[in-house]
């Protein structure tokens, strides 16, 4: 008896420890860490990047879509004809397609998502990107026309983005909370303030994703991001906060750290009709009191690209520029004499919470201060900021990171925040938004990012990189951020 | 004269520490930390800088020297004005004593009693807009029920002693008594309470601070050091530790201070009362 027993204990043993050498071999699922949680789940109707950042790709798909390296790719549909005159798109989508309730995705939900988008009464954060569409047809189940008002070059690239994903009219009522789409996830559960959880989608119709299922965990505080990834609490931290930790986690062979290029052009944001701020030679000294290099080694430990205009460096458009406003102090205290202000002047520096607004704004502050102009800063919460700075315009300086791709066309705005008015510029945005040649588009984006650079609209500091740290033994994961997304499509672990 | 207590003696020198380096601070700063100097930055301790400097370059030990004259003039004068309204209105209760006025101040003492101090320090700064002179308002407010209760409680006492008593046939007004007799036998209690607030009030603009609602940047303070620090510890530990240790010695200074001039200051065991 007490020989049998023995016996069973160590099978017993042997059994479990088999047990868990085949769950570790064979991990098929992941907690994946972002800082900022979603407002609600769906894409089409906030400009919130968080919503993009758990869902895009994973749980809902456009027509096109952006592929880790940024560039426009087929998504739901395989592929299109473009009209000779530019004005007329014919897609072909991918058959079989269906949503996650099991309703087959066809084209009368592309016309349905896309005539909702720019509908009078659309809540989409970016109408803008569909507002030159004037007519969707439904050709047949699989085929759809898009007309528009005039030839737009960037019309792919816009289909690409999270607003643009196609929805369900079905399911369309309660998407905030139960989002259906027809990505190789499907929404599971949300804890709110904790997690969002997604399964695996067995009937997706393209290549299905290697895990089974993955939780996006929310942990908005830097310190304790740190010791979240460090204790493994979590396998990845997409976007981690505190660039000082990073260090840490590359001298560690349990993790490996990404460090990628995103869209998000770090700005010392200035209110272009606040004197004296509405003063070029005001903004051009301020330009020219700013080290770069400084604020990306003090407030970002070296992680960033340094840029002079408002465009993203890694795109072949970009213009360098950035000798328009080279550190240069006396220069700065030239011009501010020259624009009557050799005593200086005061005026307000409002930062939002995110570590390179608040460390950045102190070392702004401090060179600012050694040409003779002295900010008050102040620290607002992201609530405070969009009610009394974006909204309210009520702000001298700000500094503030544009994470959406292709954003210039924003200083075309004169309601915006910068409240820059250029008629120089608006012209050349409007001559881009209907030119579909290659050649001439990228001159008239070279010629854009020109006009903001010698017009000192903002003063331009650094593009921001896009730290993931990960669990040693992920593959798959985007090092770079072309859109805000964690596409998990691709992520596996490997042994 | 009583040998000074050993608590008394390790106050005093605790407290005159950081009184010390304010002052100095005025004068002579070891560096200029208003500029900043990004490649010095999280440089270890070393002669020229005996604390290191922080993740801007600055000297840790200017910036704990700048950092004690936030301390204490928040402390300062939120203690002071904990004093200058609590107690009279304490001495008033006491004077009015029993009456309808007596109950209405002591209630609304315990009105404010019951809010509970730093959540309110919280909202007022964040109704306010955070900053230093907001934190001192928000602190200096909670010191007025400690002061009104404390010296309405003592007078309370005294105003049943003899002497007091030949006073009021002597036909001095309960005003002219309150002063002239009453507030001068507070004075060791009110002095011990003041250090223990004193104490209370560095505690509380450090966690103003550290939350981002007290001094606002560049204007150096030991909270905000210690939530600079928050996501260096593992880089560069002493980023939280000076600060830390400044926090805890003043502190640990105050109360020691505090009780050596409870036993030094106690008529009873000096055995007089001045009369």
């Amino acid at each position: 008896m007490k020989y049998h027993f023995k016996l069973l204990l160590s099978a017993g043993i042997l059994a479990a420890s088999m047990g868990i050498q085949t769950v570790q071999a064979a991990k098929t699922s992941i907690t994946i860490a972002l800082q900022l949680e979603p407002p609600h789940l769906d894409p089409t109707s906030a400009a919130a990047g968080a919503i993009d950042s758990v869902l895009y790709s994973n749980v809902f798909e456009g027509l096109t879509r952006f592929a880790s390296d940024g560039a426009v790719i087929p998504g739901l549909a395989k592929s299109w004809e473009i009209s000779g005159d530019g004005k007329e798109y014919i897609f072909h989508l991918n058959s079989s397609v269906t949503f996650h309730d099991g309703s087959t995705m066809d084209s009368s939900d592309v016309k349905f998502s896309l005539d909702r988008a720019r509908a009078e009464d659309s809540t989409n954060a970016q109408k803008a990107l569909f507002s030159g569409i004037e007519n969707v047809e439904v050709l047949s189940s699989d085929k759809v026309k898009v007309t528009l008002a005039s030839p737009n070059g960037s019309f792919l690239f816009n289909m690409a983005w999270g607003d643009a994903v196609i929805v369900a009219p079905e399911t369309i009522g309660e998407i905030k909370t139960n989002p259906i789409g027809t990505g190789a996830f499907k929404f599971s559960n949300w804890v709110q303030g904790d997690k969002i959880e997604l399964l695996r989608n067995d009937q997706y119709w393209g290549t299905p994703a290697h895990l089974e299922s993955a939780t996006f965990k929310f942990i908005s505080d830097p310190s304790a991001a740190f010791s979240a990834m460090m204790a493994q609490d979590i396998d990845a931290f997409a976007g981690f906060p505190a660039p000082e930790n990073l260090v840490q986690f590359e001298a560690d062979n349990r993790f490996q750290v990404l460090v990628g290029n995103t869209e998000g052009e770090t700005i010392l944001s200035t209110n272009n009709k606040m004197p004296p701020l509405d003063n070029v030679k005001v903004r051009k000294a301020i330009a020219h009191a700013i080290d770069r290099q400084a604020i990306i080694d003090g407030a970002m430990f070296g992680y960033g690209t340094p840029i002079g205009t408002h465009f993203a460096p890694h795109n072949p458009d970009y213009v360098d520029l950035k000798a328009n406003s080279n550190y240069d102090p006396e220069l700065s205290k030239k011009l501010l004499s020259e624009a009557g202000f050799s005593e200086g002047f005061t005026t307000t520096l409002k930062l939002p919470p995110p570590s390179y607004a608040r460390r950045g704004g102190e070392i702004i502050a401090s060179q600012l201060r050694a040409v003779g102009i002295e900010t008050e800063i102040s620290n607002l919460e992201w609530a405070q900021w969009l009610e009394e700075v974006f909204r309210g315009k009520d702000y001298g300086l700000t500094i503030v990171s544009h994470t959406e791709p292709m954003d210039i066309g924003i200083y075309a705005r004169p309601e915006y925040y910068f409240q820059y008015d250029s008629s120089e510029f608006q012209a050349v945005i409007e001559a881009l938004n209907v030119e579909s040649n290659t050649q001439k588009r990228s001159n008239l984006l070279k010629k854009a990012q020109r006009i903001i650079s010698k017009d000192y609209v903002n003063g331009y500091l650094f593009e921001l990189a896009f730290p993931t740290v990960a669990n040693a033994k992920i593959t798959g994961l985007w090092e770079n951020a072309p859109t805000q997304a964690t596409d998990l499509t691709d992520v596996k672990w490997t042994d | 004269m009583i040998r000074p207590s050993t608590s008394l003696q390790f106050g005093i020198l605790f407290c005159l520490a950081p009184l010390a380096m304010a002052t100095i601070s005025f004068f002579w700063q070891p560096f200029d930390i208003t500029e900043l100097n990004i490649s010095n930055r999280l440089k270890s301790v070393s002669l020229t800088h005996p604390f290191g400097t922080d993740h801007f370059g600055r000297d840790m030990l200017t910036m704990i020297m700048v950092g004690a004259r936030t301390s204490i003039a928040v402390a300062f004068v939120a203690v002071g004005i904990g004093i200058l309204i609590g107690v009279p209105l304490g001495l008033f209760a006491a004077t009015c004593r029993g009456s309808i006025i007596d109950d209405g101040v002591m209630r609304f003492n315990d009105l404010v009693f019951a809010f509970p101090s730093l959540v309110i320090a919280i909202l007022i700064t964040a109704i306010a807009g955070p900053s230093a002179f907001n934190a001192i308002i928000a602190i200096g407010i909670f010191n007025i029920p400690v002061f009104a209760r404390i010296s309405r409680a003592a007078a309370l006492s005294l105003w049943q002693r003899e002497f007091i008593l030949s006073a009021q046939v002597a036909g001095k007004t309960g005003f002219r008594i309150s002063i002239e007799h009453i507030l001068p036998n507070l004075m060791h209690i009110l002095i011990v309470q003041a250090t223990i607030q004193f104490s209370l009030g560095i505690l509380a603009e450090a966690g103003l601070s550290y939350i981002g609602l007290g001094a606002q940047p560049p204007t150096p303070s030991w909270g905000r050091m210690l939530a600079d620090a928050q996501t260096m510890v593992s880089l560069a530990p002493r980023l939280a530790i000076v600060p830390g240790i400044a926090i805890i010695l003043t502190v640990l200074g105050l109360n020691l201070l505090g009780d050596g001039l409870r036993d030094a200051l106690d008529p009873k065991l000096r055995g007089s009362i001045k009369k």
